[in-house]
């Protein structure tokens, strides 16, 4: 039944179990849809046969509606419309929530291209290479005009905004190949911005991505990436270490906990912030890249907006490289090497 | 209300509004609201006719999957065009601008509208809006796409300012002619004409007009805001400059939702009148229609959200615009299902205008329907920024908004120029564009659910014997389009003299001789009953020398 009208509505394969669940949505609401269209449909043609016109001056009588008539026109599509609504909602509300325990991919979008980078190496262009039964966090940001990160086969979308981060996530269920476009107009090369996910064994993934860190980076990535780009040899952290030297932030963040001109960097990843005005703010990748671009707009209690601002002066995948080296930064988590996969939850304190 | 005036009667013998005056001067200088609404008639059908070129160039290039006949860059600026051409000088200015101005002050028992220099003065800016706007085009031609969305807009290299210039313009027309059409409501209406008694058509243009008035500001500050930055490089929108690019998709729906409600609501005013005289009856639910008007301008502007589901919009403000949505569909719902209660008990006559009131039910009920799937919030997930958006739309604005146009045009043309057009041209032109406008967005929903994204110049192959099919339809929906283009001329010339109200209806319009004369009404005329009640037998003289 799913297959058969899956493939009558010409939606593509199922590649998630969120996907399958949005078409069986889908299913109900274009079922009635069309039952309502043949609805009216038939109700206006039998009327139009039954009352046809028999004389030039026939009269009709002045029909009124009583109350109950017009309660039923409410009330039916109203009824409808609400279940409709209470299926589809909480299946939106999963697509925003991202399970703790993915595995993040930073994906950052230009005129025309798709670049995607794993926490701890490698880069690649277009093609975004996941684990199959396996949550894939995204954290999504533009270089230049606003995009739109759209996976049919895991019906999913979302916007990719220069100078802030979004996010979405997807289990993918079976190995294979899902096309992703971009959806959102951004120029000539709008139509030619396709990419692939290809969705691996999870084992078989493990030993790509084990590969891909020793060095062995596919040359045909290397070859799409521009030159200003940073180097996919390195760790997301590593790059974010050195590029935090060179734009001077260890001028004022320190990373061993001490007070300085600006907040400490160690633990501050997945803090509760006090801001000057009373409020809190949880310190995720979206706060700490706002606090490079609009450095003025949540000033942590006890501190002077001093900080300048980054926008327009350190790109994206900088920036990514700098929040990736604070998440790194943990008490709690002594690490000898670089993140090696699901890095987004806060770790309970140990024991 | 008198009975319609007879050919031997002395209003015959006085000059109509079409021979009052002489000469070209004569109308560019007129303040008669019927000779203004025929001058909207001519530059809209212009601006139409330049719309449907520009969507016909898009469909043939959409013929292969690579490129056919245009390069990237064209193809962009077609369906810029396309949409800014339809939407700015079509839908928005059409039904009002025409009908609206026609056949306000006929309902209202009025000589003319409120401030009838006002009235002119909307036409010069329409003019000036649109020779702007596409002169714009000729000379660089935007192609950002009629969203305009930032950064985009702001970073390119095309000349967007003059378009946005021309659009600036064309809303002040509009704000204008909301604010006419609300001040004649109030305060033209014939000594009788409870607002219980109003015309439907008088209810849904008074909704619109309030959309109108209170949205468009809202438009013209944002298009200022997108001009500033493009031409001075301010940082408004652009997050290089320190801007917010999600705040301008805040204010451009804010007023470009509502804005679907100006093109829909006159559409919606016009199938009440044409089902009241088609079916000889009253309408079912009066009150329930006429609220409805108001409450989709009310509940209109509270549903911006509804474009920024894949935005980053948080999850909370998606639900609440999602069911906010949904009351829209509500409103709609009742209007539908009244008018098709309308019929019953009728004496339902079949003709062109009917058949596109049909047309006009079943493409709302699905373009509808559809609007609601899509405020679902997880189904537009997938549908967002795909054909299937393309398809829900152009059910509402071409399903909706052109079928009621063609049915007011064939219901009153008669009226407007005192001509009547041949019934059988026009019934197979109704069954060929209906079946055209099928043909052309039915394979563009199913283009949806594959997910090819809009605003595709080049698509996969997969895609393409769907995207043959709707250039197959565009074509037949053209063919359609030319037929009626031609009867409608050839009767001007030859038509057979209509009569005052060739359709035996008793809408309050139909009291004048066709085609009217400058004054409208020999006298105020006084109102004793609501429009369209039938069940008095005929008099005489209403049908007497109709066809």
């Amino acid at each position: 039944m799913n297959e058969l009208l899956r493939q009558l509505l010409f939606l593509p394969e199922q590649g998630t179990a969120y996907a399958r669940q949005v078409d069986h949505l889908h299913y109900f609401v274009i079922l009635s849809t069309m039952l309502g269209a043949a609805a009216v449909g038939i109700t206006v043609i039998a009327f139009v046969i039954v009352y046809r016109r028999r004389s030039r001056s026939d009269t009709t009588p002045i029909v009124e509606p009583k109350t109950i008539h017009e309660a039923i026109f409410i009330g039916g599509p109203l009824t409808l419309f609400l279940i409709w609504f209470a299926i589809g909602y909480p299946q939106y509300v999963s697509l925003q929530t991202p399970p703790k325990n993915a595995m993040d991919v930073y994906v950052q979008a230009k005129k025309w291209m798709w670049k995607f980078a794993y926490p701890g190496g490698p880069n690649s262009i277009d093609t975004l290479r996941v684990p199959a039964g396996r949550p894939v966090r995204l954290l999504l940001t533009s270089r230049d005009v606003i995009h739109s990160f759209y996976v049919p086969g895991f019906r999913l979308k979302q916007d990719v905004l220069p100078g802030r981060y979004t996010q979405t996530w997807f289990q993918a269920e079976e190995p294979g190949r899902h096309q992703i476009f971009c959806a959102e107009f951004c120029g000539v090369g709008h139509s030619g911005m396709l990419g692939e996910i290809v969705v691996m064994k999870a084992d078989e993934f493990d030993a790509w991505l084990a590969d891909q860190r020793r060095g062995v980076v596919a040359a045909q990535d290397m070859a799409a990436a521009p030159s200003e780009e940073i180097d996919v040899r390195t760790s997301l952290v590593d790059q974010g270490r050195r590029l935090a030297g060179e734009y001077g932030c260890f001028k004022c963040h320190t990373v061993d906990g001490t007070r300085h001109i600006g907040p400490t960097w160690l633990d501050l990843y997945g803090k509760q912030e006090k801001l000057q005005d009373g409020k809190t703010v949880l310190a995720d990748e979206a706060y700490l890249t706002r606090s490079m671009m609009d450095p003025g707009a949540e000033i942590v209690a006890g501190y002077q907006n001093v900080m300048p601002t980054f926008q327009g002066r350190a790109p994206p995948p900088e920036v990514a490289a700098i929040v990736e080296f604070i998440k790194s930064l943990r008490t709690d988590l002594v690490r000898a090497e670089p993140s090696k996969g699901p890095v987004y939850a806060p770790i309970a304190p140990a024991k | 209300m008198p009975p319609s005036p007879q050919p031997s009667d002395a209003v015959y013998n006085a000059p109509n509004y079409l021979t009052e005056d002489r000469g070209v001067r004569s109308w560019f200088t007129t303040l008669d609201h019927k000779r203004i609404g025929v001058i909207y008639l001519v530059l809209t059908l212009v601006s139409f006719l330049l719309g449907g070129i520009f969507a016909l160039l898009i469909r043939i290039e959409l013929l292969t999957p690579g490129p056919t006949i245009m390069d990237a860059m064209t193809y962009n600026r077609m369906f810029t065009l396309h949409g800014v051409v339809m939407i700015f000088l079509f839908m928005i200015p059409a039904i009002p601008g025409i009908f609206g101005n026609f056949f306000l002050p006929l309902m209202l028992g009025a000589q003319d509208v409120a401030f009838p220099r006002i009235n002119l003065f909307t036409v010069y800016l329409y003019l000036l809006g649109a020779t702007i706007a596409v002169w714009g085009m000729i000379h660089g031609g935007a192609d950002t796409g009629w969203t305009f969305y930032t950064p985009y807009s702001t970073t390119t290299t095309t000349a967007v300012a003059p378009i946005l210039l021309g659009a600036f313009i064309l809303g002040m027309g509009s704000i204008l002619t909301g604010l006419n059409f609300i001040v004649t409501i109030h305060t033209l209406r014939a000594p009788g004409l409870t607002w219980m008694r109003l015309p439907l058509f008088v209810w849904a243009i008074y909704a619109t007009s309030i959309i109108q008035v209170l949205a468009t500001p809202v438009l013209g500050m944002t298009l200022l805001l997108v001009a500033v930055e493009n031409v001075f490089k301010f940082g408004i929108f652009d997050p290089a400059r320190g801007g917010d690019p999600v705040l301008f998709q805040h204010l451009f729906w804010f007023y470009s939702h509502p804005a679907v409600y100006i093109m829909i609501l006159p559409a919606m005013a016009v199938v009440s009148e044409v089902v009241q005289t088609f079916a000889r009856k009253n309408m079912f639910g009066y009150k329930a229609v006429a609220y409805s008007s108001l409450g989709i301008a009310f509940v209109g502007f509270f549903t911006w959200g509804h474009h920024l589901f894949t935005s980053g919009q948080s999850a909370f403000d998606s639900g609440v615009f999602g069911v906010l949505s949904m009351f829209v569909g509500i409103f709609t719902a009742i209007k539908v299902f009244n008018w098709t209660a309308t019929l019953y008990k009728g004496s339902i006559q079949v003709t062109a205008p009917f058949v596109y009131f049909c047309g006009f039910l079943f493409f709302l009920v699905f373009g509808g329907m559809t609007g609601i799937a899509l405020a679902t919030v997880s189904l537009d997930v997938h549908w967002q920024d795909t054909y299937f958006v393309v398809a829900h739309f152009h059910f509402i604005m071409v399903g909706g908004t052109i079928m009621a146009f063609l049915a007011a045009l064939h219901y009153w043309w008669p009226k407007m120029f005192g001509k009547m057009y041949s019934e059988s041209w026009a019934l197979l032109a109704a069954g060929l564009i209906i079946l055209g406008f099928n043909a052309t967005f039915i394979p563009q929903f199913l283009l949806g659910n594959m997910g090819m994204p809009r605003r595709y110049y080049s698509y996969p192959e997969r895609f393409w014997p769907l995207n043959v099919a709707s250039t197959a339809g565009a074509s037949l929906l053209a063919f359609g389009f030319i037929i009626v283009a031609i009867y409608l001329a050839v009767s001007l010339v030859r038509g057979r003299v209509a009569g005052a109200n060739p359709w035996g209806s008793r809408g309050y319009e139909w009291n004048t001789p066709s085609p009217p004369n400058k004054e409208n009404f020999p006298g105020t005329p006084v109102i004793t009953s609501g429009p369209h009640e039938y069940q008095e037998p005929v008099v005489a003289t209403e049908v007497s020398h109709a066809a």
